[in-house]
């Protein structure tokens, strides 16, 4: 049972309560200090952030730990300043609360680009920020998480460690400013020691004084790769998922939803299923069932054995009939015009081309689950998530409680990619656990649920025109459409129609740091319901390869070297994207000649913050081809912890290079024709690249890791293809086009 | 009826119909949660457990086909004293959100049993079965060479 166990949303404040370090903005709503959700049993909570116990010092980190080492870097953020034990912290998920609003979610609010920012620009998104706080998003997303805590979490830290420390001045009559503070203890000048532990209850009860925070050269955790907190539990097979709570009476649910996305249940026969040995009921959802039973895999049995008549999808009966829709999306009125430089229709086009890449799954390792537990009219829930809020609010409702009446704990995700933003999973945990009260349900869905009901990463289509002249970029004129994740997704987070431009639909083609004198980026939004949601790097992914494959294209067209015909254009532009790029040209030896049978692509893309610049080589191999290496260089400005961003680095461009090669959702009658990894594979130790990442300090403001290696990937290495074969690929995945070691 | 199978040295006692997979068996008969499902289908070797000290994917195997000792994750270390690659995958900081990493672990055990001293080439065969949709490849290759030279008294692997 988690050491939250006993915390609720109710719970009122021990001592000091305010966020320290958050940014004052002039509304009182905003002002006023966020309730601490954090009532321990015992012991004390200094903060949102921190609770001291005779056993030690836990942590709360507000964001979903889902492999990208927030936990840690969060961790260390307030371990740095309060002086604790790195070895013997722990790390928790926090409750639900709007005390962990996510403020940097704004930061890409305003409609410019993230480099070109003016410094009055991002005082407004330290604003706009402040509007997140109102929502209460607590939402894991965006690469945003470290940005979000990088000075909160360090005040968290400072604060709590000066409150300690004026308890311990008071019991030992000595001056403040003469103590010091190590490893989780406060040290008088004669050597007197005193643990936090006996210090945090009194320390509680007092004002937290805000202090500056240490400047870097004086940190002795944030800068260096640390030991994860999470790395013993997940090589051990400790570590808790969200189907991994054990407890007694426990019963196994799987469920079976309309494959026929947008249709539902007409009717269905229970029969076959309750004949299955170990099935013990079979559940109405409304537009599928549940079946529970006495293992996991009962229920999955029983889940194929119901008889159902689904009613039809509303969608285009075909994958090909999806992409006519997107297609029509060109001929309405734009959604937006965010990058409109010089006049591109006074240039004519020397090059023109239309690109495709198509509907993605998240395919995480862990397909989606949760448990839950109806007991005496309160629900308790276990469930890996992205927006604990918004899960809580969904479990309420599907049980028919009160918020009040709702305990979730997250816990370790198997994967995020945003998928775990979406509520639909917790929802049908909830409901499952209400209709048979006092029992605990785990819910498993299978592979084939998983794939068969995601929120796609959407198809998109891209019509590009451009020109050069004497060497030189002259014209891009980009427009791209696609069916509106912002709108989708945000819609469904907040439950408020989201109108406007939409800035995340062409994110990753209206904002790269080119030099274009006639440059246009135009967003048509289709019309087709297809269920889509947040995706690594999302609309990141597809412009960033329409984007990057057409500068290629123009760079040959201008009969110039991919990296230097980059380079021209982005270093009047911006220094931090013109250093990433001459980073991965050193790094991979750029421009030194290469055996027969090997190609070369380079891409760079910049989103979440931080440009990011991938050279991919290939090598035939037989009749196949291997992607041999890969070089990236990234320049994210203050590194915390370089193993994580190097991790990240990695994972987001295999994630990126699955998906170019072999990634693909298509849909006959709207049910996806995948459903397994036989079908939707991605790549393995065998055929990912040997990759090197350099990481660069240089810009000034920090960005994301966790999505910006995952956009110039797919470019890299279709333009890599051209090297190799002169062929130009426009749609995705590559493997309709060349054959890949698999 | 009921089935009884040695599971990291305990002996348990099931009537879980006999068909059904040791995977279900393990975790949800008796609650040994490191062993994990990931398709069902032996395509991502999430479930990989040891049976009579081989890899098998456990999905696979019904529990009345079960020919020997039943070695899981949970069982790999003795006590407190972790397994040579579980250390390696430690300082080698190999798991992102280690769904995967169970799995990864026993196939690199076998690995390990079977050849002490492994090239990439035979890492990258014996691990192919084993998705990782993190993507944290190279740290398990690099953990797994670790872990063959620890186990080898240093010498390299």
């Amino acid at each position: 049972m988690s050491r939250l166990g006993k915390i609720t949303r109710r719970t009122l404040l021990v001592g000091a309560v305010a966020i320290a370090g958050g940014a004052a903005f002039g509304i009182y709503q905003i002002r006023r200090p966020v309730t601490n959700p954090l009532r321990p049993e015992e012991g004390a909570t200094l903060n949102p952030y921190v609770i001291i116990d005779q056993s030690g010092i836990s942590i709360i980190a507000p964001r979903a730990e889902m492999g990208q080492g927030v936990h840690t870097t969060l961790a260390a953020l307030v371990a740095e300043e309060l002086d604790a034990d790195w070895d013997e912290i722990r790390v928790l998920h926090g409750p639900p609360a709007a005390a962990y609003y996510n403020a940097a979610l704004a930061h890409g609010a305003l409609p410019v680009p993230e480099y070109a920012m003016r410094d009055w620009q991002r005082s407004v998104t330290e604003g706009l920020g402040a509007v997140t706080r109102l929502l209460g998003l607590q939402v894991t997303g965006g690469s945003t998480s470290t940005v979000d805590a990088y000075e909160r979490m360090r005040h968290a830290g400072a604060g709590a460690r000066e409150a300690l420390k004026a308890v311990a001045a008071d019991r030992l009559g000595v001056a403040v400013d003469r103590l010091r503070t190590d490893k989780g203890r406060v040290i008088a000048p004669d050597g007197t020691e005193i643990d936090y532990r006996d210090l945090a209850e009194a320390a509680a009860a007092r004002p937290v004084p805000k202090v500056a925070l240490r400047p870097p050269a004086e940190w002795k955790l944030l800068g260096r790769s640390l030991p994860r907190t999470d790395m013993r539990a997940k090589a051990t097979g400790a570590a808790q998922f969200s189907t991994d709570i054990v407890l007694a009476g426990m019963k196994f649910a799987t469920v079976r939803i309309c494959p026929h996305l947008g249709g539902s249940m007409e009717r269905f026969d229970p029969a076959p299923a309750l004949a299955v040995p170990g099935v013990e009921h079979v559940l109405d959802l409304g537009d599928g069932v549940a079946v529970v039973a006495r293992n996991t895999w009962a229920a999955i049995q029983g889940a194929e054995a119901v008889q159902i008549d689904w009613t039809p999808s509303p969608l285009p009966a075909t994958t090909e009939a999806m992409f006519d829709q997107i297609a029509r999306a060109f001929d309405e009125k734009p959604n937006s015009r965010m990058r409109n430089k010089g006049r591109p229709d006074d240039v004519a086009a020397g090059v023109e081309a239309e690109y495709r890449v198509p509907f993605l799954a998240h395919a995480t390792m862990e397909p989606m689950g949760a448990t839950a537990w109806l007991k005496d009219g309160h629900l308790t829930l276990w469930v890996g998530n992205q927006a604990p809020r918004e899960h809580e609010k969904a479990a309420a409702e599907a049980a028919g409680v009160a918020r009040e009446d709702v305990t979730l704990h997250t816990v370790f995700l198997g994967g995020g990619f945003g998928r775990r933003v979406e509520t639909d999973v917790t929802r049908q945990a909830a409901r499952i656990a209400a209709l048979l009260p006092g029992t605990p349900i785990r819910l498993t869905w299978s592979r084939e649920e998983d794939m068969r009901h995601d929120f796609y990463r959407p198809a998109a289509i891209a019509r590009m025109r451009g020109a050069v002249a004497d060497g030189r970029a002259v014209l891009l004129d980009a427009q791209i459409a696609a069916p509106s994740v912002t709108r989708a997704a945000i819609g469904r987070l907040t439950g408020r129609n989201i109108g406007g431009p939409d800035k995340g639909h062409v994110e990753g083609a209206f904002d790269q740091p080119y030099a274009i004198p006639n440059y246009r980026v135009v967003g048509h939004l289709a019309d087709l319901d297809v269920p889509i949601g947040f995706w690594r790097a999302v609309g990141n992914s597809f412009n960033g390869f329409f984007h990057e494959s057409f500068i290629d294209e123009l760079a040959h067209a201008a009969g110039r070297d991919p990296l230097a015909f980059r380079l021209d254009h982005v270093a009047p532009e911006n220094p931090v994207a013109a250093g990433v790029l001459e980073a991965v040209r050193d790094l991979s030896g750029w421009g030194d000649p290469v055996p027969e049978g090997v190609g070369r692509g380079v891409a760079m893309t910049w989103s979440f913050g931080t440009p990011t610049a991938v050279v991919i080589e290939i090598a035939r191999e037989g009749r196949t081809i291997r992607i041999a290496r890969a070089f990236m260089a990234c320049d994210p400005g203050q590194v915390l912890d370089h193993a994580i961003v190097r991790a990240q680095m990695e994972s987001g461009l295999i994630y990126g290079l699955s998906a170019a090669v072999m990634g693909e959702i298509t849909f006959s009658g709207g049910r996806a024709d995948q459903g397994n990894f036989p079908d939707y594979d991605a790549l393995r130790m065998h055929t990912a690249p040997r990759i090197e990442v350099a990481i660069l300090q240089d810009n000034p403001h920090m960005g994301g890791v966790g999505e910006p290696g995952t956009p110039p990937a797919m470019p890299a290495l279709a333009n890599a293809l051209f090297d190799l074969t002169g062929e130009r690929i426009r749609s995705l995945p590559l493997s309709h086009h060349a054959e890949f070691l698999v | 009826m009921t089935i009884s199978l040695t599971v990291n040295g305990t002996q348990f006692r099931t009537d879980a119909p006999p068909e059904t997979p040791l995977l279900w068996v393990l975790r949800d008969e008796l609650g040994l949660s490191g062993t994990k499902y990931g398709c069902g289908v032996a395509a991502c070797g999430a479930c990989t457990v040891h049976v009579d000290g081989q890899a098998v994917r456990s999905c696979q195997v019904a529990l009345a086909d079960v020919w020997g000792d039943v070695t899981t994750i949970e069982g790999l270390a003795q006590g407190e004293r972790l397994a040579p690659l579980q250390e390696a995958w430690i300082r080698h900081q190999v798991a992102q959100c280690g769904f995967c990493q169970s799995g990864q672990i026993m196939q690199a055990a076998d690995l390990l049993a079977a050849n002490p001293a492994p090239s990439d080439d035979d890492i990258d065969a014996a691990m192919a079965g084993n998705l990782c949709r993190c993507g944290s490849y190279s740290a398990i290759r690099a953990a797994i060479h670790d872990a063959a030279r620890a186990m080898n008294g240093g010498r390299a692997g």
